[in-house]
């Protein structure tokens, strides 16, 4: 999310200050991302430059900014682009466990342990703060499942390692494999 | 609270050997949630019914309040399970003729208290977990995350002092499941004991310790969590 669309999308409630856009921003975001008054001010400067915003023209903290309709159609487009849905260029856990699988004596499902547990230990970090915040904070409560989310499939990624290797003993203990075989490429993980 | 001394749990014999639980060590202490996380197959569910003195070790000493369970005779064991353990499981095991408020009383009837004073304390459970309406309904009158919450009712009403959970969000949606959490984090909080097994990382997140289960033996389990500053001073959701 780019600090530009979240302005417009605040100015789209009315016009504001810069120093209430800022206050709104943080509390919008659950306060999980601070946000500096000279990055908002950089930012409306380029959003008036390029037509999406208006201000009235008077000066420094005074000055009140207005979404045009340009900013309006603007958010609206990016409301509704999809953001882009690719694999990360290294998972570096994937990559591990790949080499884990080959390097003599190492014990990968004690490795795996090692990285279910550091995943658990962080959900139960957001799953705590979640749990002792009050239930209208819609905002952090979105923000929180997110990564709560994101973690998780990491660890049913790890569990579903665990059974696969599980099935087939001699690759869970890290010995040698055969000559790797000529398999279709995936993705575009360099 | 609870104190699990090197349980092993065997079933069958000889070639047909089944080793559920290896010398397995566990102490939950009053107030604490604990969960068992494990892949199916990692004896959790047999972990369960040993805490819950459902069934008996094979190897081991189980303490619940400092007694030991071998020691005590059938109805007193029958009796602990009565006053002091609640079940809760994914399948609610709601009893279908019975409204409410009744399937929440019920335990408490069973152990001799008297059908006033047990409706009484079944609607102070109920009213607890946010259903104080409603509680004429049936079984089949209510939906799942209110058929959870009538069991959490039923699991903690009078004395209890040991909440055990079988994957108790399983049958309910992301929301439920976590309204389901909190009563059970909260009845924990109120000094109970909890202990829920599962396969559900998002599940046990809510436990304050999480104990990590592989072929019937604790591998691992999780640190003493820090607070909740710690994670945004780190700016890990930025």
């Amino acid at each position: 999310m780019s600090v530009r669309h979240a302005l417009l999308a605040l100015l789209s409630e009315g016009p504001k200050y810069g120093l209430q856009l800022r206050q709104e921003f943080e509390s919008r975001t659950g306060e999980v991302w601070p946000l500096n008054v000279g990055q908002v001010y950089t930012t409306l400067q380029r959003l008036e430059r390029d037509g999406l915003v208006e201000s009235d023209g008077s000066d420094g903290p005074q000055n009140v900014f207005s979404i045009t309709p340009a900013g309006s159609k603007e958010l609206a487009t990016w409301l509704r682009t999809p953001p882009e849905v690719v694999p990360p260029p290294r998972d570096e856990l994937v990559i591990k466990v790949l080499v884990a699988t080959r390097v003599p004596g190492v014990d990968v499902p004690e490795l795996l342990q090692v990285h279910r547990r550091h995943l658990v230990e962080a959900m139960q970090e957001y799953t705590h703060l979640k749990g002792d915040m009050p239930a209208d904070d819609v905002e952090l409560g979105l923000v929180v499942d997110s990564e709560l989310f994101r973690l998780e499939a990491i660890v049913r990624w790890i569990d579903a390692a665990d059974a696969r290797l599980k099935r087939i003993p001699s690759r869970a203990g890290g010995a040698p494999t055969p000559a790797p075989r000529r398999r279709p490429r995936l993705g575009v993980r360099r | 609270m609870l104190e699990m001394r090197q349980v092993s749990k065997v079933y069958g014999s000889g070639a047909a050997e089944v080793h559920a639980l290896r010398e397995v060590d566990l102490s939950v202490r009053a107030g604490e949630l604990v969960a068992v996380m494990g892949p199916s197959g990692s004896g959790k569910s047999t972990l369960l019914t040993i805490a819950g003195t459902l069934e008996e070790p094979t190897g081991g000493e189980v303490l619940i309040g400092d007694r030991d369970v071998a020691r005590l005779s059938r109805n007193d064991r029958a009796r602990l399970r009565r006053r002091s353990i609640g079940y809760v499981f994914q399948e609610f095991n709601l009893i279908p003729g019975l409204s409410a408020v009744e399937n929440v009383a019920l335990p408490l009837e069973l152990d001799g208290v008297r059908v006033r004073p047990a409706r009484s304390a079944a609607l102070a459970a109920l009213a607890r977990l946010g259903l104080a309406d409603g509680v004429d309904r049936y079984p089949d009158e209510l939906s799942g995350g209110e058929s959870q919450r009538v069991a959490i009712a039923r699991a903690v009403v009078g004395e209890r002092h040991l909440l055990l959970a079988d994957e108790p969000t399983g049958a309910l949606d992301s929301v439920n499941g976590e309204a389901v959490m909190r009563l059970l984090r909260s009845a924990c909080r109120d000094g109970v004991a909890g202990v829920v097994v599962t396969h559900d990382a998002q599940l046990a997140s809510w436990a304050d310790r999480v104990v990590f289960l592989r072929d019937g033996r604790v591998v691992d389990q999780t640190a003493p969590r820090p607070g909740p500053e710690s994670l945004l001073a780190r700016g890990a959701m930025s």
